[in-house]
């Protein structure tokens, strides 16, 4: 089943990191992206710009047929979406024991968040 | 690959695969990939010769040509590195001259080797079994194709370190049941697939159903085997009435009868009549006698649900009562026999041992519906809603809480996303 590995982030905390702890980040990212490329269980990965980058479209009482567009994340929130991986896996205890291999797992202030997928279509075929 | 029309798709892939056993038989499974692309190279030699000239005894041809690009491979391959290849080369690991259902029995036993994890048995019979490409068995597991590429390569790799040749026929009836396994596992996959997903070039269901027979062949008496294949063609039997024109699921009491399919049906039922007589049931052929209840019943009243209960029961007792969902299928032929009331009280019981079991929400709905709380059940199906993540039965559900709530029934659309 596929699963999708949502890196929740905080820049305040990401801000604070030492220069040997962002090296050791990216190190855990690669050797993690190679073993479940290895294991067969990795279908992507992406990581997004700063929720300040972010766009909002949505329709509203004041903006008529026309949906109205807007500057900053969706949500005011400390933490975001950073990234993710979609991983295809056993079960959900399989895609558990690979989320704490994430180095985000072991920082406090990250956290990483899974849930099933339900339709996915990877523009293949 | 139109120069080669007078063999269909169907007739190359049963002579690669025939090929490729005897090929593995010859060599063994540690040159599992030598083996597949020496049969690929014989192909690639029979698209192009047979259409001019087309052999006698294709397979023979087949065998023999594969054998030479085979040796062929195996000596550049030892010139540039490997010592052990040339042993392989040298050292046959078992005679040829076996009989060819025996040669099919035991890559389908190899692939699904129960130390391969189960993704890996999955791909790796579709590939040098049922002789799909890697494409299209991406397509139909809608992943993408370095993946299945990946897991293939992972798994004869797996094969290739356990080291050992393929089992002997003796030994052969052991490794059945794990084979079973990852047909059943491949067939239901197919079943759930959700509605509104893209159109796939590879139908997992008829794959898994033409494997079992293969399988059938190499152990006709083996209960379990004809019980499997039972249960899929009484399963695959009502599959044109499981979802509706709108891509909705519809359940077992909602289904149309008239369009279940009726041949199919006589064969199941056939089979199951077949390997009952004298048997000790196992738990694929106690499962089909239950499918062959629901399809021999004309509706849902007309059911023997007394002979389904037994069934259930028995099934449960077969499978050492460690398996929550078969007690959660019982609960429902429960409720015809012995009443909502008591079937309800079951369920309550059975989620404070298994909370978060799949469907049980699900069923709870169904059963406060028949027990006329429609409230209660529009509750239970909210929540199962939130809990499956499967969206036809998503789609489903909701139909279900809307038709409670008095709404009409189903505009008909494409399914959400």
């Amino acid at each position: 089943m596929k699963y999708l590995i949502i890196m929740q982030v905080d820049p305040a905390v990401l801000e604070q990191l030492t220069e040997e702890q962002q090296r050791q980040i990216g190190a855990g990212h690669g050797a993690f992206i190679a073993a479940v490329k290895e294991s067969g269980e990795f279908i992507a990965t992406q990581a997004l710009a700063d929720p300040s980058q972010s766009k909002v479209v949505r329709s509203s009482a004041s903006s008529g047929d026309q949906p109205e567009v807007t500057d900053g994340p969706f949500v005011e929130s400390k933490e975001f979406m950073g990234g993710f991986y979609l991983l295809d896996v056993e079960d959900e205890a399989r895609a558990v024991q690979l989320a704490r291999q994430i180095p985000d797992a072991v920082i406090p202030g990250l956290a990483l968040e899974l849930r099933p997928v339900m339709f996915a279509d990877l523009g293949e075929g | 690959m139109s120069s080669a029309e007078p063999l269909g798709e169907g007739r190359w892939r049963e002579l690669a695969r025939q090929a490729l056993a005897r090929l593995l038989r010859t060599y063994g499974s540690a040159q599992f990939d030598l083996c597949e692309d020496a049969v690929q190279d014989a192909l690639l030699q029979a698209y192009q010769q047979w259409p001019a000239r087309s052999p006698d005894d294709p397979l023979a041809w087949l065998i023999a040509t594969a054998r030479r690009r085979y040796a062929d491979r195996a000596r550049s391959d030892a010139r540039r590195r490997d010592r052990e290849t040339r042993a392989a080369l040298s050292q046959p690991t078992q005679a040829p001259e076996v009989a060819q259902r025996d040669d099919s029995l035991l890559v389908l036993q190899l692939c699904c080797h129960p130390e391969l994890p189960r993704s890996g048995q999955v791909a790796l019979t579709l590939r040098a079994v049922a002789g799909l490409s890697t494409a299209q068995i991406a397509n139909a597991y809608q992943l993408p194709e370095r993946t299945i590429a990946q897991r293939i390569t992972r798994a004869k790799r797996r094969l290739g370190e356990l080291g050992q040749p393929l089992p002997q026929p003796a030994a052969a009836g052991e490794r059945v049941t794990a084979v079973l396994d990852v047909l059943y596992v491949m067939f239901s996959e197919a079943h759930h697939t959700t509605a509104g997903a893209p159109a796939r070039d590879a139908d997992l269901a008829v794959e898994a159903m033409h494997l079992t027979r293969l399988l059938r062949r190499g152990v006709p008496e083996s209960t379990e085997v004809t019980g499997l294949l039972a249960l899929m063609l009484l399963t695959e039997a009502r599959h044109p009435a499981r979802v509706g024109p709108d891509g909705r699921l519809t359940s077992l009491d909602e289904q149309d009868r008239a369009l279940w399919n009726r041949e199919l049906i006589s064969e199941g039922i056939g089979l199951v009549e077949q390997a009952t007589a004298g048997a000790e049931p196992g738990p694929y052929l106690i499962q089909a006698c239950i499918a062959a209840l629901h399809a021999e019943a004309s509706d849902i009243a007309a059911t023997d649900w007394v002979e389904i209960l037994a069934l259930y029961r028995l099934l449960e007792i077969v499978t050492g009562h460690r398996n929550p969902t078969i007690a959660l299928n019982r609960l429902v032929a429960q409720a015809m026999v012995d009443g909502v009331d008591v079937a309800l009280g079951q369920l309550d019981a059975l989620e404070a041992d298994h909370p978060g079991l799949p469907r049980l929400n699900a069923v709870r709905g169904h059963l406060l519906e028949q027990a006329g709380r429609p409230d209660d059940a529009a509750g239970a199906y909210r929540r199962a809603i939130a809990a499956t993540i499967n969206l036809a039965e998503q789609q489903h559900l909701r139909h279900r809480v809307r038709r409670l709530s008095g709404a009409p029934a189903d505009p008909v659309q494409g399914p959400s996303r």
